[in-house]
Protein backbone atom coordinates (compact mmCIF):
# COMPACT_ATOMS: atom_id res chain seq x y z
CA UNK A 1 0.00 0.00 0.00
CA UNK A 2 3.01 2.81 1.13
CA UNK A 3 4.35 1.61 -1.96
CA UNK A 4 1.92 2.24 -4.09
CA UNK A 5 1.75 5.68 -2.72
CA UNK A 6 4.92 6.16 -3.34
CA UNK A 7 4.96 5.24 -6.57
CA UNK A 8 2.39 7.55 -7.50
CA UNK A 9 4.15 10.47 -5.50
CA UNK A 10 7.23 9.83 -8.19
CA UNK A 11 4.82 9.71 -11.10
CA UNK A 12 3.29 12.95 -9.89
CA UNK A 13 6.77 14.54 -9.52
CA UNK A 14 7.78 13.19 -12.68
CA UNK A 15 4.65 15.03 -14.63
CA UNK A 16 5.47 18.12 -12.79
CA UNK A 17 9.23 18.33 -14.12
CA UNK A 18 8.61 17.06 -17.47
CA UNK A 19 5.58 19.30 -17.68
CA UNK A 20 8.38 22.39 -16.16
CA UNK A 21 10.81 21.71 -18.98
CA UNK A 22 8.44 21.64 -21.86
CA UNK A 23 7.77 25.02 -20.75
CA UNK A 24 10.86 25.86 -20.38
CA UNK A 25 11.95 25.01 -23.91
CA UNK A 26 8.86 26.99 -25.06
CA UNK A 27 9.59 29.97 -23.42
CA UNK A 28 13.86 29.28 -24.78
CA UNK A 29 12.37 29.53 -28.14
CA UNK A 30 10.21 32.21 -27.92
CA UNK A 31 13.12 34.40 -26.18
CA UNK A 32 14.89 33.07 -29.04
CA UNK A 33 12.83 34.02 -31.61
CA UNK A 34 12.14 37.79 -30.26
CA UNK A 35 16.33 38.02 -30.27
CA UNK A 36 16.41 37.22 -33.79
CA UNK A 37 13.85 39.95 -34.75
CA UNK A 38 15.46 42.41 -32.37
CA UNK A 39 19.05 42.07 -33.86
CA UNK A 40 17.54 41.86 -37.46
CA UNK A 41 15.69 45.18 -37.25
CA UNK A 42 18.16 46.96 -34.99
CA UNK A 43 20.76 45.91 -37.86
CA UNK A 44 18.51 47.23 -40.44
CA UNK A 45 17.74 50.42 -39.31
CA UNK A 46 21.46 50.71 -38.60
CA UNK A 47 22.49 50.13 -42.12
CA UNK A 48 19.31 52.13 -43.39
CA UNK A 49 20.22 53.24 -46.77
CA UNK A 50 23.60 52.14 -47.00
CA UNK A 51 22.09 48.69 -47.48
CA UNK A 52 21.28 49.44 -51.29
CA UNK A 53 24.43 51.76 -51.68
CA UNK A 54 26.50 49.02 -53.57
CA UNK A 55 29.09 50.29 -56.01
CA UNK A 56 28.70 48.61 -59.28
CA UNK B 1 19.02 18.38 -5.70
CA UNK B 2 16.05 15.39 -5.05
CA UNK B 3 13.28 16.10 -6.92
CA UNK B 4 11.24 15.75 -4.35
CA UNK B 5 12.86 18.82 -2.35
CA UNK B 6 12.80 20.94 -5.55
CA UNK B 7 9.39 20.26 -5.81
CA UNK B 8 8.23 20.70 -2.38
CA UNK B 9 5.66 22.81 -2.09
CA UNK B 10 4.16 22.80 -5.75
CA UNK B 11 0.70 22.61 -5.36
CA UNK B 12 -0.97 19.23 -7.37
CA UNK B 13 -1.37 19.92 -10.88
CA UNK B 14 -0.56 23.74 -10.46
CA UNK B 15 2.83 23.95 -12.35
CA UNK B 16 4.09 27.75 -13.37
CA UNK B 17 1.97 30.03 -15.92
CA UNK B 18 3.18 32.62 -17.66
CA UNK B 19 1.66 34.99 -15.55
CA UNK B 20 3.75 33.94 -12.32
CA UNK B 21 6.82 34.27 -14.08
CA UNK B 22 5.49 38.07 -15.07
CA UNK B 23 4.63 38.46 -11.25
CA UNK B 24 7.77 37.37 -10.83
CA UNK B 25 9.05 40.34 -12.86
CA UNK B 26 7.03 43.16 -10.41
CA UNK B 27 5.10 44.63 -13.12
CA UNK B 28 3.98 47.42 -10.99
CA UNK B 29 7.53 48.80 -10.45
CA UNK B 30 8.27 47.68 -14.08
CA UNK B 31 5.07 49.79 -15.15
CA UNK B 32 6.91 52.94 -13.22
CA UNK B 33 10.55 51.58 -14.79
CA UNK B 34 9.05 52.25 -18.31
CA UNK B 35 7.33 55.26 -17.84
CA UNK B 36 9.94 56.93 -16.24
CA UNK B 37 12.56 55.62 -18.91
CA UNK B 38 10.11 56.73 -21.62
CA UNK B 39 10.16 60.30 -20.07
CA UNK B 40 13.63 60.27 -19.99
CA UNK B 41 14.29 59.00 -23.48
CA UNK B 42 11.94 62.12 -24.55
CA UNK B 43 13.09 64.74 -22.54
CA UNK B 44 16.49 63.87 -24.57
CA UNK B 45 18.51 66.13 -27.02
CA UNK B 46 18.46 64.87 -30.74
CA UNK B 47 16.66 61.91 -31.60
CA UNK B 48 16.60 57.61 -31.44
CA UNK B 49 15.18 55.53 -34.50
CA UNK B 50 11.71 54.47 -33.33
CA UNK B 51 12.94 50.84 -33.65
CA UNK B 52 15.78 51.85 -31.93
CA UNK B 53 13.40 53.67 -29.28
CA UNK B 54 11.12 50.43 -28.66
CA UNK B 55 14.35 48.17 -28.35
CA UNK B 56 16.34 50.36 -25.71
CA UNK B 57 12.54 50.60 -23.84
CA UNK B 58 12.17 46.63 -23.65
CA UNK B 59 15.52 46.16 -22.58
CA UNK B 60 15.24 48.36 -19.33
CA UNK B 61 11.68 47.23 -18.90
CA UNK B 62 12.84 43.29 -19.20
CA UNK B 63 16.20 44.45 -16.61
CA UNK B 64 14.07 46.39 -14.45
CA UNK B 65 11.55 42.98 -14.21
CA UNK B 66 14.64 40.13 -14.25
CA UNK B 67 16.33 42.35 -10.88
CA UNK B 68 12.88 42.11 -9.34
CA UNK B 69 12.77 38.71 -10.26
CA UNK B 70 16.39 38.21 -8.52
CA UNK B 71 14.89 40.59 -5.82
CA UNK B 72 12.59 37.64 -5.05
CA UNK B 73 14.69 34.43 -5.24
CA UNK B 74 16.99 36.24 -2.79
CA UNK B 75 14.13 37.65 -0.30
CA UNK B 76 11.98 33.80 -0.04
CA UNK B 77 13.03 33.34 2.91
CA UNK B 78 11.37 36.54 4.48
CA UNK B 79 8.74 37.28 1.85
CA UNK B 80 6.67 34.14 3.04
CA UNK B 81 6.39 35.59 6.12
CA UNK B 82 5.03 39.66 5.15
CA UNK B 83 1.65 39.69 4.73
CA UNK B 84 2.14 41.83 0.96
CA UNK B 85 4.10 39.70 -0.08
CA UNK B 86 3.00 36.04 1.07
CA UNK B 87 1.17 35.85 -2.36
CA UNK B 88 4.39 35.80 -4.42
CA UNK B 89 5.10 33.16 -6.46
CA UNK B 90 8.12 31.23 -4.81
CA UNK B 91 6.37 31.70 -0.95
CA UNK B 92 3.11 30.52 -3.20
CA UNK B 93 5.49 27.33 -3.90
CA UNK B 94 4.60 27.61 -7.96
CA UNK B 95 8.22 28.80 -9.02
CA UNK B 96 11.19 27.34 -7.47
CA UNK B 97 13.84 29.65 -5.94
CA UNK B 98 16.10 27.79 -8.91
CA UNK B 99 13.62 28.92 -11.52
CA UNK B 100 13.38 32.53 -10.30
CA UNK B 101 17.45 32.30 -10.07
CA UNK B 102 18.11 31.21 -13.55
CA UNK B 103 15.31 33.32 -15.03
CA UNK B 104 16.31 36.88 -13.02
CA UNK B 105 19.98 35.81 -14.40
CA UNK B 106 19.34 35.18 -17.97
CA UNK B 107 16.71 38.13 -18.38
CA UNK B 108 19.52 40.51 -16.68
CA UNK B 109 22.28 39.34 -18.88
CA UNK B 110 20.33 39.38 -22.06
CA UNK B 111 18.85 42.81 -21.37
CA UNK B 112 22.07 44.48 -20.41
CA UNK B 113 23.93 42.66 -23.78
CA UNK B 114 21.20 43.50 -26.54
CA UNK B 115 21.11 47.38 -25.17
CA UNK B 116 25.01 47.99 -25.49
CA UNK B 117 25.05 46.07 -28.75
CA UNK B 118 22.53 47.48 -30.37
CA UNK B 119 21.64 50.89 -28.85
CA UNK B 120 24.93 52.14 -26.96
CA UNK B 121 26.83 50.82 -24.44
CA UNK B 122 26.39 53.58 -21.69
CA UNK B 123 23.15 52.98 -21.46
CA UNK B 124 23.65 49.63 -21.26
CA UNK B 125 25.87 50.53 -18.65
CA UNK B 126 23.81 52.02 -16.88
CA UNK B 127 21.06 48.91 -17.03
CA UNK B 128 24.42 46.91 -15.50
CA UNK B 129 24.77 49.15 -12.99
CA UNK B 130 21.00 49.63 -11.80
CA UNK B 131 20.61 45.70 -11.43
CA UNK B 132 24.10 45.20 -9.84
CA UNK B 133 23.17 47.95 -7.54
CA UNK B 134 19.52 46.83 -7.04
CA UNK B 135 20.54 43.04 -5.99
CA UNK B 136 24.22 43.31 -4.60
CA UNK B 137 24.37 46.55 -2.89
CA UNK B 138 20.19 47.18 -1.94
CA UNK B 139 18.75 43.13 -1.58
CA UNK B 140 21.68 41.24 -0.34
CA UNK B 141 24.00 44.34 1.73
CA UNK B 142 21.60 47.44 2.83
CA UNK B 143 18.37 45.27 2.99
CA UNK B 144 18.86 43.34 6.08
CA UNK B 145 21.43 45.64 7.90
CA UNK B 146 20.70 49.04 7.57
CA UNK B 147 17.61 51.44 8.26
CA UNK B 148 19.34 53.61 5.79
CA UNK B 149 19.02 50.75 3.31
CA UNK B 150 16.09 52.31 1.16
CA UNK B 151 17.70 55.65 1.00
CA UNK B 152 20.70 54.10 -0.76
CA UNK B 153 19.34 51.51 -2.38
CA UNK B 154 16.84 54.19 -3.66
CA UNK B 155 19.07 54.91 -6.47
CA UNK B 156 18.50 51.58 -8.39
CA UNK B 157 14.70 52.87 -9.25
CA UNK B 158 16.54 56.18 -9.90
CA UNK B 159 18.21 54.92 -12.46
CA UNK B 160 15.90 54.19 -15.15
CA UNK B 161 15.44 57.85 -16.74
CA UNK B 162 19.03 58.11 -16.68
CA UNK B 163 18.98 55.02 -18.70
CA UNK B 164 16.50 56.17 -21.50
CA UNK B 165 18.52 59.91 -21.49
CA UNK B 166 21.76 57.95 -22.04
CA UNK B 167 20.10 55.88 -24.78
CA UNK B 168 19.07 58.60 -27.10
CA UNK B 169 22.31 60.71 -26.05
CA UNK B 170 25.19 58.69 -25.66
CA UNK B 171 25.86 60.19 -22.52
CA UNK B 172 25.43 61.36 -19.08
CA UNK B 173 24.20 65.27 -18.26
CA UNK B 174 22.71 67.23 -15.63
CA UNK B 175 19.21 67.34 -16.96
CA UNK B 176 19.79 63.38 -16.35
CA UNK B 177 20.71 63.61 -12.94
CA UNK B 178 18.13 65.76 -12.25
CA UNK B 179 15.71 63.18 -13.40
CA UNK B 180 17.52 60.59 -11.34
CA UNK B 181 17.64 62.73 -8.28
CA UNK B 182 14.02 63.51 -8.39
CA UNK B 183 13.11 59.50 -7.98
CA UNK B 184 16.54 59.38 -5.88
CA UNK B 185 14.70 62.23 -2.97
CA UNK B 186 11.28 60.69 -3.47
CA UNK B 187 11.84 57.26 -2.90
CA UNK B 188 12.83 57.44 1.11
CA UNK B 189 9.10 59.39 2.15
CA UNK B 190 7.43 57.03 -0.31
CA UNK B 191 8.59 54.07 1.62
CA UNK B 192 8.70 54.98 4.89
CA UNK B 193 5.13 56.38 4.53
CA UNK B 194 4.59 52.14 3.57
CA UNK B 195 6.51 51.37 6.43
CA UNK B 196 4.91 53.01 9.06
CA UNK B 197 1.66 51.09 8.95
CA UNK B 198 3.51 47.60 7.47
CA UNK B 199 5.60 47.99 10.52
CA UNK B 200 4.68 44.44 11.93
CA UNK B 201 5.73 42.68 8.73
CA UNK B 202 8.96 44.32 8.59
CA UNK B 203 10.20 43.56 12.31
CA UNK B 204 8.62 40.22 12.35
CA UNK B 205 11.26 38.95 9.90
CA UNK B 206 14.22 41.27 11.23
CA UNK B 207 14.22 44.00 8.40
CA UNK B 208 15.60 47.19 9.83
CA UNK B 209 13.06 49.49 8.41
CA UNK B 210 13.06 53.36 9.84
CA UNK B 211 10.11 52.71 12.06
CA UNK B 212 11.20 48.99 13.44
CA UNK B 213 14.45 50.44 14.61
CA UNK B 214 14.53 54.17 15.06
CA UNK B 215 10.53 54.08 15.78
CA UNK B 216 7.75 55.88 14.32
CA UNK B 217 8.04 59.17 15.58
CA UNK B 218 11.52 59.69 13.91
CA UNK B 219 10.43 57.82 11.17
CA UNK B 220 8.07 60.81 10.69
CA UNK B 221 10.46 63.28 11.30
CA UNK B 222 12.65 62.05 8.29
CA UNK B 223 9.88 61.99 6.21
CA UNK B 224 9.28 65.87 6.64
CA UNK B 225 12.96 66.36 6.29
CA UNK B 226 13.10 64.20 2.90
CA UNK B 227 9.88 65.73 1.32
CA UNK B 228 11.36 69.23 2.06
CA UNK B 229 14.26 68.27 0.40
CA UNK B 230 12.27 66.62 -2.06
CA UNK B 231 10.04 69.44 -3.17
CA UNK B 232 12.94 72.32 -4.40
CA UNK B 233 14.41 69.22 -6.41
CA UNK B 234 10.87 68.40 -7.81
CA UNK B 235 10.88 71.79 -8.84
CA UNK B 236 14.29 71.93 -10.57
CA UNK B 237 13.60 71.00 -14.17
CA UNK B 238 11.83 73.97 -14.58
CA UNK B 239 15.42 76.22 -14.13
CA UNK B 240 17.82 73.75 -16.15
CA UNK B 241 15.06 74.14 -19.09
CA UNK B 242 14.06 70.75 -18.88
CA UNK B 243 10.57 71.64 -17.73
CA UNK B 244 8.49 74.63 -18.69
CA UNK B 245 5.42 76.72 -16.90
CA UNK B 246 3.19 74.09 -16.87
CA UNK B 247 5.84 71.96 -15.12
CA UNK B 248 6.65 74.55 -12.53
CA UNK B 249 3.05 74.95 -11.86
CA UNK B 250 2.81 71.38 -11.44
CA UNK B 251 5.40 70.44 -9.59
CA UNK B 252 4.99 73.44 -7.07
CA UNK B 253 1.35 72.74 -6.20
CA UNK B 254 1.71 68.68 -6.00
CA UNK B 255 4.87 69.62 -4.22
CA UNK B 256 2.88 71.74 -1.31
CA UNK B 257 0.35 68.65 -1.40
CA UNK B 258 3.17 66.15 -0.49
CA UNK B 259 4.46 67.95 1.91
CA UNK B 260 1.29 69.28 3.72
CA UNK B 261 0.42 65.38 3.71
CA UNK B 262 4.30 64.71 5.25
CA UNK B 263 3.13 67.08 8.21
CA UNK B 264 -0.62 65.85 8.64
CA UNK B 265 1.20 62.39 9.25
CA UNK B 266 3.90 64.17 11.53
CA UNK B 267 1.07 65.27 13.39
CA UNK B 268 -1.24 62.20 13.69
CA UNK B 269 0.87 59.57 15.46
CA UNK B 270 -1.92 57.18 16.84
CA UNK B 271 -4.63 54.88 16.49
CA UNK B 272 -6.25 53.80 12.64
CA UNK B 273 -6.47 57.66 11.59
CA UNK B 274 -2.46 57.36 11.73
CA UNK B 275 -2.16 54.25 9.49
CA UNK B 276 -5.10 56.00 7.21
CA UNK B 277 -2.90 59.18 6.57
CA UNK B 278 0.37 57.45 6.03
CA UNK B 279 -1.55 55.40 3.52
CA UNK B 280 -2.81 58.24 2.26
CA UNK B 281 0.83 59.95 1.16
CA UNK B 282 2.19 56.41 0.28
CA UNK B 283 -0.84 56.78 -2.70
CA UNK B 284 -0.13 60.37 -3.34
CA UNK B 285 3.81 60.10 -3.27
CA UNK B 286 2.95 57.52 -6.70
CA UNK B 287 0.45 60.04 -8.07
CA UNK B 288 3.14 62.68 -7.23
CA UNK B 289 5.99 61.53 -9.16
CA UNK B 290 4.23 60.04 -11.65
CA UNK B 291 2.20 63.29 -12.68
CA UNK B 292 5.77 64.87 -12.59
CA UNK B 293 6.63 62.90 -15.20
CA UNK B 294 3.61 63.09 -17.40
CA UNK B 295 3.98 66.78 -17.37
CA UNK B 296 7.32 66.32 -18.71
CA UNK B 297 6.27 64.28 -21.30
CA UNK B 298 3.46 66.42 -22.05
CA UNK B 299 4.93 69.15 -22.87
CA UNK B 300 7.23 67.69 -25.18
CA UNK B 301 4.85 66.20 -27.05
CA UNK B 302 3.02 69.70 -27.30
CA UNK B 303 6.56 70.96 -28.53
CA UNK B 304 7.01 68.41 -30.78
CA UNK B 305 3.04 69.24 -32.09
CA UNK B 306 3.62 72.85 -32.28
CA UNK B 307 7.00 72.50 -34.23
CA UNK B 308 5.20 70.29 -36.93
CA UNK B 309 2.75 72.79 -37.42
CA UNK B 310 5.16 75.64 -38.00
CA UNK B 311 7.11 72.62 -40.57
CA UNK B 312 3.73 72.07 -42.18
CA UNK B 313 2.81 76.32 -42.32
CA UNK B 314 6.25 76.48 -43.83
CA UNK B 315 6.09 73.90 -46.49
CA UNK B 316 2.05 73.86 -47.08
Amino acid sequence: MANNAGHEQQKKVEAERAKRQRLRSIAIAVGLGVLVVLFYAATIVHLGGNALNRPM
Amino acid sequence: MAIETQYQGIRDGAGPGVGDFIALMKPRVMSLVVFTALVGMMAAPGGLHPVLGFIALLCITVGAGASGALNMWYDADIDRHMARTAARPIPRGVVTAEEALTFGTVLSVTSVLTLGVLVNWVAGGLLALTIGFYIFIYTMWLKRRTPQNIVIGGAAGAFPPMIGWAAVTGGVSVESIVLFLIIFMWTPPHFWALALYRCRDYERVGVPMLPVVAGPDETRRQIVIYSILLIPVGISPYFIGLGGISYLVTSSVLGAVFLWLAFKVYRTREGREADRIAKQLFVFSIFYLFALFAVLLGEKIAEWLVALGAFKAIFA
